[in-house]
């Protein structure tokens, strides 16, 4: 009996602080027309579009990033983390204003860029003559982050809050319902749309609990700022296909470039480990050293290259000479594990992912973050008309739009890159020999590579 | 409910009334039985404001920018539970609504205040032609969004409608065209085969074509400036825009300063 009584108290004492807090200490959270979680390259981005769209003026937006507010120095030295930003994302930097401080403080551009295959030595080429403009323009991270966030740091609809740890999101079941945002600190905000901009590990993904379709590629990525021999213009892009994955040189300024290196985990491992003078003769080999390759394969590669040269075709002849490295930045060498992942739906009520959240891919393209940066362009536009057509913000229908038109856009780009991935990552003779025929043939018809080059510039 | 003073008003068919009091509790839902509604309402609100925009109405700092109406004083004839009236609303004009169903004004009231952004939208429960005699000339847009075919004296409708608007300001109509075209995709398919919306919600009799239309239009100094037809997809897009204008059709007429 007594024991029964004090159930019955507790029972009561429970309902009366519930009762207490229900009605004395639940005042509403704050709420924000948009939330964007990650403040990494695309989020900041598309803060900073979203935040300069006049279709969305007076509209309230929150990013939410978990490090530390960026402070970015300029020194003279490089940072490892580059990025080749394709003709689209320059269009996109130039129209939120950000391009102007990038130009100010230091950026490159490729004019040319050529790729070869180290088994059979065929290769091809996209100058700057075809291509009518610069192919790329190759930008710090941090330095873009910086740029960006100068841009960010004027819009009064925008707020940004660092350190953020976010406990939960709950979405909404239904349209009228709003997105809660919980964070671990106890604070709560409400929003009718939230992006995802938070890489590869999305936290958003996960509450949406949308298909991932990832996997792990047998490789690491070796970044470095390397020094150059020669002091001349460099302004090409340089890419060679070893059997254990590509290496890739992008140009700094004058003498230095950025290496991008993708090679098995226990290569990278090994080749970050090395002293300065043995890493430099290893990327020297990387780029130089010609591999045995089967006579059959030179020997047809030749005869196409003749038949080629019959029909007053570009060949593979014209083959420029990679430059030579001299060292290392000290403390600029760094690994990172490379994967490949593409989540089937971007969208759902209310909720949105947008970039690395969404889809990652091989770095031998130079594509992933320009992939984020279209989606920022092509989400910009969307939500736009449908404030200006009277809706309202996160409606699945256009959400489902910017899905529909980005997927088509992402998969296939994706699923070329992966391709290319595995078509290089071979030594076996027949393929070997079909990619270099191949490849021959696309260097020799300019129709279909400009093809290639519009897939990548948008 | 035939107490109720407006009935006797010269414009409302008293059969309607009872249908649009029947459905009033599912009115935002947006797969109840006035869905087509919901559709028709998204996709011609683009429509409205572009051709408000190009009619050169709104002031230039506006128009691209989150309030492209602003300043702007529209007139909603027959808004129902305010389906369009909120989308409208959104783009910053000040919205006066009207319509003679209680209930409906009331669904339309509370919905409106879900939206705490929602504030110039003035909902008022009254006929055009007691609204007229406060507020001639007043407007710079007055909308009526499929209303024409459920009054009872169309030509006096459009009359006190325009009476409504200032000198150079705009009119947009939308309604279903008296052929058979209207008659089938108006009554039959979604009445009697789809079920879609409720039975006798439409009769034939008061289908008016958009010649017609345009002829009372004329008559009351409007001038036609843009047609478009619309109709429910058969696949794909629920509702989407055709060159055919004799079944569902919206139309944009300028009132002559003259």
């Amino acid at each position: 009996m007594a024991k029964n009584s004090i159930l019955l108290l507790r029972n009561y004492m429970q309902y009366a602080l519930n009762l207490h807090t229900k009605t004395y200490c639940t005042k509403t959270p704050p709420h924000y027309d948009i939330i964007i979680v990650g403040g990494g390259m695309v989020g900041t981005t598309l803060a900073c579009t979203l935040g300069k769209n006049s279709k969305l003026s007076d509209h309230r937006i929150l990013l939410l990033e978990s490090g530390t507010p960026h402070n970015w120095i300029k020194t003279e030295k490089y940072s490892n983390r580059v990025s080749a930003l394709n003709l689209n994302t320059y269009n996109l930097m130039n129209k939120i204003g950000a391009w102007k401080h990038i130009a100010e403080i230091r950026c490159s551009s490729v004019k040319n860029m050529q790729i070869w295959d180290a088994i059979s030595d065929v290769m091809i080429s996209f100058n700057h003559e075809e291509v009518s403009n610069v192919a790329a323009h190759i930008v710090e991270n941090d330095l873009l982050i910086y740029a960006v966030g100068k841009e960010l740091c004027c819009l009064k609809n925008v707020e940004v809050k660092n350190q953020v740890k976010i406990k939960e999101f709950v979405l909404p079941q239904q349209p009228s319902q709003n997105v809660f945002v919980h964070l671990n600190e106890g604070e709560t905000f409400t929003c009718n749309l939230l992006l995802g901009c938070d890489g590869a590990q999305s936290q958003v993904r996960n509450a949406m609990g949308v298909n991932y379709i990832s996997w792990k590629y047998d490789q690491m990525g070796v970044v470095a700022t390397l020094k150059l021999s020669e002091a001349n213009e460099n302004v090409t892009a340089w890419q060679r296909f070893l059997p254990t994955g590509p290496i890739a040189i992008l140009p700094l300024k004058n003498n230095l470039s950025s290496l991008v290196w993708a090679t098995t985990p226990d290569h990278a491992r090994a080749l970050i480990e090395l002293k300065e003078v043995d890493f430099v003769d290893k990327i020297n080999d990387a780029l130089w050293k010609p591999l045995d390759n089967s006579s059959i394969i030179q020997e047809s590669t030749k005869a196409f290259n003749k038949l080629l040269e019959f029909f007053e075709l570009p060949t593979s002849n014209e083959k420029q000479l990679p430059p030579k490295v001299i060292g290392v930045d000290p403390g600029s060498t760094a690994a990172f594990p490379l994967g490949f992942g593409h989540a089937t739906n971007y969208v759902k009520q209310g909720v949105a992912l947008v970039g690395d959240a969404a889809h990652r891919v091989h770095p031998l393209a130079g594509q992933g973050v320009n992939l984020g940066f279209g989606d920022v362009s092509t989400l910009n536009k969307i939500l736009g008309e449908a404030v200006y057509s009277g809706r309202s913000l996160g409606q699945i229908t256009d959400l489902q739009e910017y899905e529909t038109l980005r997927q088509r856009h992402n998969f296939p780009t994706m699923v070329a890159i992966d391709g290319l991935h595995k078509l290089y990552n071979t030594e076996f003779p027949p393929i070997v020999l079909l990619r270099s025929l191949g490849l021959q043939f696309t260097h020799a018809l300019n129709p279909l590579k400009k093809a290639i080059i519009n897939q990548a510039a948008r | 409910m035939t107490a109720d003073p407006l009935l006797n008003s010269a414009t409302i068919d008293p059969k309607e009334y009872a249908i649009f009091n029947n459905i009033s509790s599912v009115w935002w839902d947006p797969k109840g039985e006035i869905r087509a509604l919901h559709y028709i309402s998204s996709l011609i609100t683009p429509f409205i404001l572009k051709e408000i925009v190009n009619a050169g109405l709104p002031k230039k700092e506006f128009v691209n920018t989150t309030t492209p109406l602003k300043g702007l004083e529209i007139l909603e004839v027959g808004c129902g539970g305010g389906l369009l009236t909120e989308k409208i609303g959104s783009f910053g004009c000040n919205l006066t609504a009207i319509d003679i169903n209680s209930e409906l004004i009331e669904v339309a009231k509370h919905h409106a205040t879900l939206n705490p952004s929602l504030t110039n939208i003035n909902y008022r429960l009254e006929a055009v032609e007691d609204h007229v005699l406060q507020n001639t000339k007043k407007y710079d847009v007055v909308i009526t969004n499929f209303v024409l075919e459920h009054v009872q004296d169309q030509e006096l409708f459009l009359r006190i409608c325009i009476k409504c608007l200032r000198p150079g300001g705009s009119l947009i109509v939308s309604s279903i065209g008296q052929t058979w075209m209207g008659w089938f995709f108006g009554i039959i398919l979604p009445e009697f085969i789809l079920s879609k919306i409720p039975r006798g919600m439409h009769e034939y009799d008061k289908f008016i074509t958009i010649e017609e239309t345009q002829k009372l239009l004329e008559k009351y100094k409007c001038r036609t400036t843009s047609t478009r037809g619309l109709r429910y997809g058969i696949i794909g897009e629920p509702w989407i825009w055709i060159d055919s204008t004799s079944m569902f059709y919206i139309l944009h007429a300028v009132k002559s300063h003259y």
